[in-house]
């Protein structure tokens, strides 16, 4: 039982990382239609430039408190990985648009490398650490032989993501800028012909997942300790086969796509053999896309004749 | 003097389209008058669709002009030395030109204020009826909200701007007779109420043009008779002037105030509307026949 508690807790953190980083992936097929091969590069470059912002604050202020560096390091990461992602859509996806399907998905692919090259070849190929921050833990359950803890971090990566999840829903939902992303997701002629930007609407999508996976690369960076350039294909492969079990389009689906990943992952680990996690992820995967092609929470297509 | 002619809105100058070797509309002229409902008519294939392309901006004509004007009607004056320049619009105080085939699709939409409709429906059909109203006062709720970041601090200016257009969509649900379906999935609602809602969305978008592509296809004579009375409505009340395809010659004769007819993307007559149905090339048209034998067929039709 305990644990059982604690792989609980374990799989809901990672799972909420995975969540975020789905967002992403979904948001982007559901307004253009293309898997976004380079969104887990993203991730992981917006993890470097938490670690080096982490770093210049250590060399340039000296000691600040950790709340404040970790409020710093999202700020930067998400501000500067948002321009990442926005010049990615301009330079590689945008003029691709109205050519042929594969067009932009090998260009995305392309872009993966480019980005996981570009950071070993700058940043050195070796696993760069990171001081431990927020390690204390609460104690939940005491027993003699198992104590099932949660750390500040973990506390703090559910905290934030459940907080952004609901500043998202909320833009999704109710601004004018969410109903012009969902107009342009069904019908993009429509949506220009009722005036809207298009082109604008389909940057500031790449912007906010980018936004979203920054937070998942402080995140990661934060629980993990550690940042290496191959760090984007792991945690994004993951993230996307999330956004295909929840059901690719489906907001809400990426989120708990994200945590059944996470918890099936960590279960799979304490209770049976941590060489076979992944396999048990992706079998997961398998098993859903043939009983259930939809996912979790799309919406199957049906044509109307 | 015929209003198209005196106060026009729309002006079609030698409008050519090519699909490589297909002519689809060949040198075609005509004006739209403002406060006007003017129909295009003509046979299947005629250009009718092309045509409504080439305004809304999926086209660039092979050749030609269309020139749109806002307020005015002495601005059109200036309209050589504003298509010598090569901005797409020339605004000022009161009046503006708008060269429409220079413009890429929502700008034709955003700033020359054209609405246009479907043959077949394109409703946002996952969202609501009312969301699908609100989406088309997108522009005017992002500049009320300096682009949704003082939106989401939900800063007064923005719920002001929020709230307005929501009555404005309440307004327009009361025309079309769709209050209590508000917040119904627009794709849930029968095919007529369907039709009046793109229609109430194109007119939430404000604009001085509506095209309107077919609006009656499909309906049954009620429906029919609802879609006639709000158009004409829309002339009356909102001052918007219509320009639309239509195979219905019930609602091109009860409605229009000038109708344009083309047939192989040529234009064969331009009147109002009791001068077309009597043009012989028009009765020729339609039931495909010689020049020489028209008057036969029209002594035939007439008896």
């Amino acid at each position: 039982m305990e644990v059982f508690l604690q792989q609980l807790i374990n799989g809901i953190t990672l799972g909420s990382i995975y969540g975020l980083i789905a967002i992403g992936y979904t948001m982007v097929f559901g307004i253009i239609g293309m898997v976004n091969f380079a969104h887990g590069d993203v991730f992981m470059v917006s993890a470097f430039i938490a670690m080096i912002t982490f770093l210049l604050i250590g060399a340039l202020v000296g000691s600040v408190p950790v709340v404040i560096a970790i409020v710093l390091m999202l700020v930067v990461a998400m501000v500067l990985t948002s321009l990442w992602n926005w010049t990615i859509e301009r330079v590689a996806y945008r003029p691709l648009r109205g050519s042929f399907r594969l067009a932009p998905l090998i260009s995305a692919i392309g872009v993966s490398i480019f980005l996981s090259n570009f950071v070993q070849v700058t940043q050195g190929p070796r696993n760069k650490p990171v001081p431990g921050m927020l390690n204390d833990v609460i104690i939940l359950v005491e027993s003699p032989t198992y104590n099932v803890a949660i750390s500040y971090k973990q506390i703090m990566i559910m905290v934030v993501t459940a907080i952004l999840l609901a500043a998202f829903w909320y833009l999704v939902q109710k601004t004018s800028l969410g109903r012009a992303q969902r107009a342009c997701e069904q019908d993009r002629k429509m949506a220009s012909l009722l005036g809207i930007d298009v082109d604008r609407t389909i940057s500031i999508t790449f912007v906010m997942g980018a936004a979203l996976a920054a937070v998942a690369g402080v995140m990661y960076m934060v629980y993990y300790g550690v940042v290496s350039f191959s760090d984007g294909f792991n945690p994004g492969v993951k993230a996307f086969t999330a956004a295909v079990l929840g059901g690719i389009g489906s907001l809400p689906g990426a989120v708990v796509g994200g945590l059944l990943i996470g918890l099936i992952e960590v279960f799979w680990s304490a209770y049976f053999t941590i060489d076979y996690k992944d396999v048990a992820a992706f079998s997961i995967l398998a098993i859903t896309l043939i009983f259930m092609p939809q996912g979790l929470l799309g919406k199957p297509e049906v044509e109307k004749v | 003097m015929n209003r198209w002619e005196e106060k026009p809105l729309l002006k079609l100058e030698h409008l050519t389209m090519r699909f490589g070797g297909l002519v689809a509309v060949n040198d075609l002229s005509f004006s739209a008058g403002e406060g006007d409902i003017t129909a295009l008519i003509g046979p299947n294939g005629a250009g009718k669709t092309t045509v409504f392309n080439c305004i809304t901006g999926f086209y660039k004509p092979t050749e030609g002009r269309i020139a749109l004007r806002h307020g005015e009607a002495k601005v059109w004056d200036e309209l050589d030395a504003a298509t010598a320049r090569p901005d797409r619009r020339m605004v000022r105080a009161g009046a503006g030109l708008y060269l429409l085939e220079r413009m890429p699709d929502f700008e034709v939409s955003a700033h020359a204020k054209v609405a246009r409709t479907f043959q077949n429906i394109r409703l946002f059909s996952g969202m609501t009826v009312l969301e699908n109203l609100l989406v088309a006062q997108h522009n005017a709720l992002m500049t009320a909200s300096g682009f949704t970041v003082l939106g989401l601090l939900g800063l007064p200016a923005y719920r002001k701007a929020e709230k307005a257009s929501i009555e404005k969509a309440k307004y327009w649900l009361d025309r079309i007779d769709l209050m209590d379906r508000a917040d119904d999935p627009a794709g849930d609602l029968p095919y007529g109420a369907q039709r009046r809602l793109e229609i109430a969305r194109a007119m939430c978008t404000e604009p001085v043009l509506l095209c309107l592509d077919e609006p009656a296809a499909g309906l049954n004579p009620r429906e029919s008779a609802d879609l006639n009375a709000l158009l004409l409505g829309i002339r009356e009340k909102d001052g918007t002037s219509i320009l639309l395809i239509e195979h219905d010659m019930s609602v091109v004769m009860e409605i229009s105030d000038h109708v344009v007819v083309l047939d192989y993307g040529t234009k064969i007559s331009d009147g109002k509307p009791d001068f077309v149905r009597n043009d012989p090339k028009v009765i020729a048209a339609y039931l495909g026949v010689s020049d020489e034998e028209v008057e036969a067929v029209e002594a035939e039709v007439l008896s």
